[in-house]
């Protein structure tokens, strides 16, 4: 069935579907649509769910990781602060190989405050241990959200589906919402590998000395190697039942490009009609989208871009003082590449602002007369700043 | 003499408490009351260690390990995941220190009790961060020198009342305890358990390592501390009716204090002020249990 939903009711409408047993949440914009859909949807009974209104984004996480180490599916939801908050328990969640799943709205993080889109927040999550995905549009936010939980259930890890500040959490979309017995039939009820239970009296997170701790960690990397074989099988699975698939990561036109973008969210929607213009205008151009940035699928990477001149990351997103983080994952996964393309890092769209179809073009132009990439990073659309008041 | 407390052990030799562990005692008898249909939430503290570390446990029940400031949150979890799946008859108990209870877990702690989540809440005081190695926390008595309390820079700041601080959130059940009552221990965890939403229980639990006292004195002090009326046993239902369980004959509190090492720079004129504020705040709780003479 067709609706028009906003990318947040998209998750909301998946987190109903894949049956949820626990769900915590703090409200932040703007991810309060997602647990106020899902608030109503306890209440209501339309869920048979407990929604706990806990007092902060850290306790909404440590209640889930009580709850789904008892064994039930749990869901949060959040954004910049509140998934800086949640830091220390993100770790937590991942070393004690819960499948929670999270849906995280990308917001800048303050001072100053701003509540537009930045990427920042979540992947200054990155070596936290959960899996990563990024969403274009609304029905991919449906169905990433729904394959999320296959995911984490079958490798035992968190994960995070991660879509755009309002030009995905507040954009009325038409979604196809699938049959509640399809989805049945995709994610079946959660059956717990391991539990808090009383007939089998054991215990969770206690101390370990460096006799163990190590292969425990080294358990959580190979789990995470997995995963991206296993997102392969689960999205097949998914195609064949709902008829669509993202990839983890989508190769546009890359066969015979010269200079591919690289892209991820919504930006990747901008590029997809930059990409037509440049083309019509005969420019071997293509986009790589990345889905998946943990586990990062660097081969994908590398398979898709290996052929290319010349690449060009968009990040919408800053490690300060080493450019965008995309941008190093692409170069990381071509480094040993023989031969392979120059890749050039832009910064845009940093705190909401537009990332243009003209921006887009502008960077096309500047890789491709360029021999050479002189900066690690080139910050996009930086405006003369003049301050109000000036020092005599 | 014979104690009336429940032969069933949950708790097994092998745990690495130090020697007169006053946590270690006030847990065996909680589990003995509580019984096997119990879920522990255990956030950071001494016990995190005591317990021992995997693959072992002294301890036969499910418990969850935490991080330091989610005892509140992650028992909500777990309660709501119990109920989800119909199980009404698993008791939720998170077990943690002061630290992680009057400190960085008050915040997690009083959500859960403004939430009324069914669980019951056990901190047991040793009146400092022991587990790190005797730092002063909010729970620390005025007087006591710790590590980061040192010297002339002694804790001249009053101890956090917790319990009051609960009542304050009309919480169900309230109730202080104490390892050298431990009848009245038992009585309150079994009574604690046939009461639903937050209960709380404080547990006074002498801590030998970083209270510099002889390990076989650790029960001596903590039957001194209700005698002297520096730890009162009392119980409050709904955050207003008090029945203090225990009157002593008011020994004098520089008997206790004259003990133990982390007091022992205190003057007759420091101990006199400390005289007068535990009179104070016992004429306090004689009020709000009607009895004030």
């Amino acid at each position: 069935m067709k609706r028009v939903l906003e990318g947040s009711h998209a998750v909301a409408e998946a987190v109903r579907l894949a049956k949820a047993q626990v769900i915590s949440a703090y409200p932040i914009t703007p991810q309060t649509h997602i647990v106020e859909i899902l608030s109503e949807y306890c209440s209501s009974g339309k869920m048979n769910a407990r929604f706990l209104r806990v007092e902060s984004e850290h306790s909404a996480l440590a209640a889930l990781i009580g709850a789904q180490s008892s064994g039930v599916r749990t869901f949060t939801a959040t954004s910049s602060q509140g998934l800086a908050l949640m830091h220390e328990l993100l770790h937590w969640a991942a070393g004690a190989r819960l499948p929670i799943v999270m849906a995280e709205v990308n917001r800048a993080l303050g001072p100053g405050w701003n509540i537009w889109t930045d990427q920042t927040d979540s992947l200054a999550q990155r070596d936290t241990g959960w899996i990563q995905l990024y969403c274009e549009d609304s029905q991919e936010v449906l169905d990433t959200t729904l394959q999320a939980y296959r995911l984490a259930e079958e490798v035992n890890l968190p994960v995070m589906v991660v879509l755009d500040a309002f030009f995905l959490s507040h954009t009325y979309e038409p979604v196809d919402i699938p049959d509640e017995k399809d989805v049945d039939r995709f994610l079946p009820p959660f059956t717990p590998k391991f539990q808090l239970d009383t007939a089998n009296p054991c215990s969770f997170g206690q101390l370990v000395t460096p006799a163990f701790y190590m292969e425990m960690r080294y358990d959580i990397d190979r789990a995470m190697d997995m995963a991206i074989a296993r997102f392969g099988d689960i999205e097949e699975e998914y195609h064949r039942l709902f008829k669509r698939r993202y990839g983890a990561v989508e190769a546009v036109q890359c066969d015979d490009a010269d200079i591919i973008f690289v892209t991820s969210g919504t930006v990747t929607s901008t590029c997809r009609l930059v990409l037509k213009a440049l083309r019509d205008r005969g420019e071997k151009v293509g986009i790589l989208k990345v889905k998946l940035f943990r586990p990062s699928p660097s081969e994908e990477i590398s398979r898709a871009l290996g052929t290319a001149k010349k690449v060009a990351v968009i990040d919408r997103n800053c490690s300060f003082g080493a450019g965008g983080i995309f941008a190093q994952e692409v170069r990381a996964a071509l480094c040993n590449l023989p031969g392979h393309p120059l890749v050039y890092g832009y910064i845009a769209g940093i705190g909401g602002r537009d990332v243009t179809p003209q921006l887009l073009e502008e960077i096309y132009w500047k890789t491709k007369n360029s021999d050479f990439p002189e900066k690690d990073r080139i910050w996009m659309g930086i405006q003369e700043v003049s301050h109000g008041t000036q020092r005599s | 003499m014979e104690l009336n407390v429940p032969d069933q052990e949950f708790m097994y030799s092998g745990h690495v408490g130090c020697p007169g562990c006053g946590a270690a005692i006030a847990m065996r008898f909680f589990l003995k009351a509580l019984g096997d249909k119990t879920i522990m939430v255990l956030p950071a503290c001494c016990w995190s260690v005591i317990a021992g570390p995997y693959p072992q446990s002294t301890l036969k029940i499910p418990l969850i390990h935490s991080a330091f400031e989610t005892g509140g949150a992650v028992a909500s979890g777990v309660r709501a995941a119990l109920d989800m799946k119909g199980d009404r008859e698993t008791t939720v108990v998170t077990w943690a220190g002061d630290g992680g209870t009057f400190d960085i877990g008050f915040q997690a702690l009083s959500g859960a009790v403004e939430r009324n989540e069914d669980f019951i809440y056990v901190c047991y005081d040793n009146e400092a961060y022991m587990n790190t190695g005797i730092q002063r926390s909010s729970s620390t008595p005025y007087g006591a020198w710790t590590t980061t309390t040192p010297g002339a820079d002694w804790k001249k700041l009053r101890k956090k009342n917790i319990v009051e601080a609960l009542v304050a959130h009309r919480i169900p059940y309230a109730a202080t305890a104490n390892i050298a009552f431990p009848e009245d221990l038992v009585r309150k965890a079994q009574k604690a358990k046939s009461i639903k939403g937050s209960r709380f229980i404080h547990v006074y639990a002498s801590c030998p390592t970083g209270w510099r006292i002889p390990s076989e004195m650790s029960i001596k002090i903590a039957r001194m501390a209700v005698q002297t009326n520096i730890f009162p046993l009392y119980e409050v239902e709904d955050g207003i009716r008090y029945t203090i369980n225990y009157k002593p004959k008011e020994y004098l509190v520089r008997e206790y204090f004259k003990l133990q090492g982390r007091f022992r720079h205190l003057t007759d004129r420091d101990l006199d002020q400390i005289q007068e504020m535990v009179n104070e705040d016992w004429d306090l709780l004689l009020r709000k249990a009607g009895e004030h003479a």
